[in-house]
């Protein structure tokens, strides 16, 4: 087994009822593995919700990620996700901005893709949705202004193509 | 028929056969009990002294019998006390249920009297948690606790109902219980790689826990180690699983195991890994263990495969399931040549009397296995005692010998014992415990008394915390940190106290005397034994050692 370190998006499917992440929490924690996001919303089946983490690990982690998670009542499917898979995230970000700095951001905030979403006289909100890599290259950008709050979601994906994601894992 | 919330408990109870619960009463679970009265004639309600002695008699009933057990407590403390009871049986994948009362739904979340959210407390050791604060989902909810502690790798379920919802009225349909799940099932290839293993292997070893005893797969074991000529070590779970007498059994492995069983382990090119999680106790060094064979695991639970030592082949299945299908598969040989060195390992069990006038832990264990027949259970507590009785007992079939493996729970040996008689009437249950480990829950005398039972607690009494201040002579400079309390109690009195018989024994003739006595007693009776405090459990690999680690004694 790969003892090197690397990053994946794991996807879960939960059945939605209360308490389901304190468990996965729970689950979490005391085996050790890394919750570097989690998000959480239900699906097209309103009994279902998905699940959304990132984490990091090495081959016997993932191993037990998988089959730890698997083997919960309320879980119904756990997949590491393709690399192919489609990811986003979103950022909601506030920075102080007065007139002289407004051009310079909304310029920076063009090339990004991103929308200003409100504006005071000395602050401005930014939507930007993108790839993790994408907003992490935003915020390295945006770290000479003076940031008032930041706020991510967290990263969420999907497959591309006709196959659900449950049912690419099995190939 | 129309019920109300906990006549609808009841319900769902003996529609899967239980026929006795183990709990404590308390304010918000008046209605459950108020039930218990009504339903007096069908189930058996056993009130302990303490909620913990009612979730290890649960598990005690439910190793003995192979029963899902029951225990029922309040809200609140009442709850929390059941925790290392739940815990105990979740370490070592023993089916039950755990029932208790919340308080009123409309002061949930409020820190009401005696409110604990105890369906969060036991997320980490329960194998599911529901919280029932409507009516409508408390059916479901039971039927479906029997459905999983049984299933797959069983173990604990908790399940929470409100005071409101105890006594709100319902309809209930009798019905069957639900089917256990499917079992896992496994490849023709991955089958035929196994068998080919087994066939190539010229030193093939079984290390076998607690999942073949739990899937009841000791004749298929047998079959194989007779057809293959392969010799089998077992764990601490699985004791009985593999008779005494039999040739090919290479005796307990692990920390405080035998040397023919660690030895066989290191020398083997094949180790066949049946339920069992290469836990710490036995793989001590997960590098080093077994590090000559190649290792294949099969177990119903997918995440123990390569948890904690990583294997050539491991397949999810149950062990009963998956030998009655590769026995057919597997070729007839002797391994005579390995088979003699193995079984050469064991040492010949000499003359456990020693001949001298001091009472000795394997005297003890001796002269009750040759006074008590074959059905006898015994249970334990946790400590030098308990590693004793593992190594000193004729351990014949599963199911009589009681312990908290994973846990290691001191405290356990009382309750799991009263468990353990109420559902086995017609065997003797023996206790076997330490003066440490009674000391935590001796409270549940007053239950055998009220029940009636005859159980024998041996108490091995050597004044100190025995399996600590080994450690600490051995790893610690004989730095004796609050191993040795000094305590002056006198377990006859106690046991007099509470209404029991107590007995003092300091020779090996005397314990016969009094053990012969003990055993035409109708009702619980305790012999404090008094052993030298210089005893240790021998042979011994430290943590993390191998077999060249280990102390022979």
């Amino acid at each position: 087994m790969d003892k090197t370190e690397r990053s994946e998006i794991i996807s879960i499917l939960v059945v939605n009822e209360p308490g389901v992440t304190a468990r996965l929490g729970s689950l979490f924690a005391r085996r050790g593995f890394n919750i570097d996001s989690f998000t959480a919303s239900p699906t097209n089946d309103p009994k279902l919700t998905r699940i959304t983490i990132a984490t990091t690990g090495d081959d016997r982690k993932f191993d037990q990620m998988l089959t730890q998670t698997a083997k919960q009542e309320f879980v119904k499917t756990v997949d590491i996700m393709s690399a192919k898979s489609i990811y986003r995230e979103l950022l909601l970000l506030k920075v102080k901005a007065d007139k002289k700095d407004r051009s310079q951001i909304k310029e920076i905030v063009e090339i990004y893709r991103g929308r200003i979403v409100d504006l005071s006289r000395k602050s401005m909100i930014i939507e930007l949705t993108g790839s993790s890599e994408k907003i992490d290259g935003f915020m390295d950008m945006m770290s000479c202004y003076d940031l008032i709050d930041v706020c991510r979601t967290g990263v969420t994906g999907i497959n591309r193509g006709d196959a659900g994601i449950s049912d690419s894992s099995e190939e | 028929m129309r019920v109300n919330g906990s006549q609808l408990v009841m319900e769902v109870l003996l529609q899967h056969g239980v026929d006795t619960i183990f709990g404590y009463p308390g304010g918000a679970a008046l209605n459950l009990y108020d039930a218990l009265y009504e339903y007096s004639d069908r189930i058996r309600s056993v009130t302990t002294a303490h909620e913990q002695g009612a979730s290890h008699a649960a598990d005690g009933y439910a190793r003995a019998t192979g029963k899902t057990g029951v225990c029922f407590a309040t809200s609140g403390p009442g709850a929390t006390n059941l925790v290392t009871g739940i815990a105990t049986a979740f370490m070592d994948s023993v089916p039950l249920v755990a029932i208790t009362a919340n308080v009123p739904d409309s002061l949930i979340g409020r820190d009401a009297f005696q409110e604990v959210s105890i369906s969060n407390i036991v997320i980490p050791i329960t194998k599911h948690q529901y919280f029932v604060n409507r009516i409508e989902d408390l059916e479901d909810a039971l039927y479906n606790a029997f459905r999983i502690a049984a299933s797959d790798r069983k173990g604990p379920v908790l399940v929470d109902i409100t005071k409101d919802v105890t006594a709100a009225m319902t309809n209930f349909k009798p019905r069957k219980p639900m089917p256990i799940n499917p079992l896992p099932a496994f490849s023709k290839e991955n089958l035929k790689r196994v068998a080919d293993m087994i066939n190539a292997s010229q030193k093939p070893v079984i290390y076998c826990g607690g999942g073949v005893a739990a899937s009841n797969a000791g004749d298929e074991l047998l079959q194989l180690m007779d057809k293959a000529g392969i010799p089998a070590a077992h764990t601490l779970m699985s004791a009985g699983v593999i008779g005494y007498d039999n040739p090919k059994n290479l005796g307990m492995a692990g920390m405080h195991g035998t040397i023919a069983a660690n030895k066989a382990f290191d020398r083997a090119d094949l180790m066949i890994a049946l339920g069992t999680r290469f836990s710490d106790r036995v793989a001590l060094n997960p590098e080093k263990f077994g590090k000559r064979a190649q290792k294949i695991q099969i177990d119903i639970d997918t995440s123990e495969l390569n948890k904690n030592v990583v294997v050539d082949i491991g397949i999810t299945a149950d062990i009963k399931d998956f030998l009655t299908e590769l026995l057919p598969l597997i070729k007839k040989n002797g391994h005579e040549e390995w088979l003699d060195l193995a079984t050469g390992w064991k040492k010949t069990t000499g003359d456990v009397k020693s001949g001298d006038a001091e009472l000795h832990p394997s005297e003890i264990i001796g002269s009750v296995c040759d006074m008590t027949d074959k059905e006898t259970i015994y249970v334990t507590d946790v400590g030098q005692h308990q590693m004793w009785a593992a190594q000193y007992l004729k351990h014949e079939h599963t199911r009589q010998f009681l312990t908290s493996g994973g846990l290691g729970t001191m405290g356990y040996g009382y309750g799991a014992a009263i468990g353990a008689q109420i559902g086995r009437p017609e065997a003797r249950v023996i206790h076997f415990t330490g003066d440490g480990s009674f000391h935590m829950n001796l409270n549940e005398g007053v239950t055998a008394v009220s029940e009636n039972l005859p159980i024998i607690t041996i108490i091995m009494n050597n004044q100190v915390l025995g399996m600590v201040y080994q450690w600490q002579n051995i790893f610690y400079e004989s730095r004796y940190s609050a191993t040795d309390p000094h305590r002056k109690t006198n377990f006859v009195k106690i046991a007099e106290g509470f209404g029991a018989k107590g007995f003092t024994a300091e020779t090996p003739a005397e314990f016969e005397e009094v053990f012969a006595k003990a055993l035409k007693e109708k009702g619980p009776v305790w012999i404090d034994c008094h052993i030298a405090k210089s005893e240790y459990v021998y042979p011994m690999i430290p943590g993390g050692g191998t077999i060249e680690d280990m102390i022979i004694g």
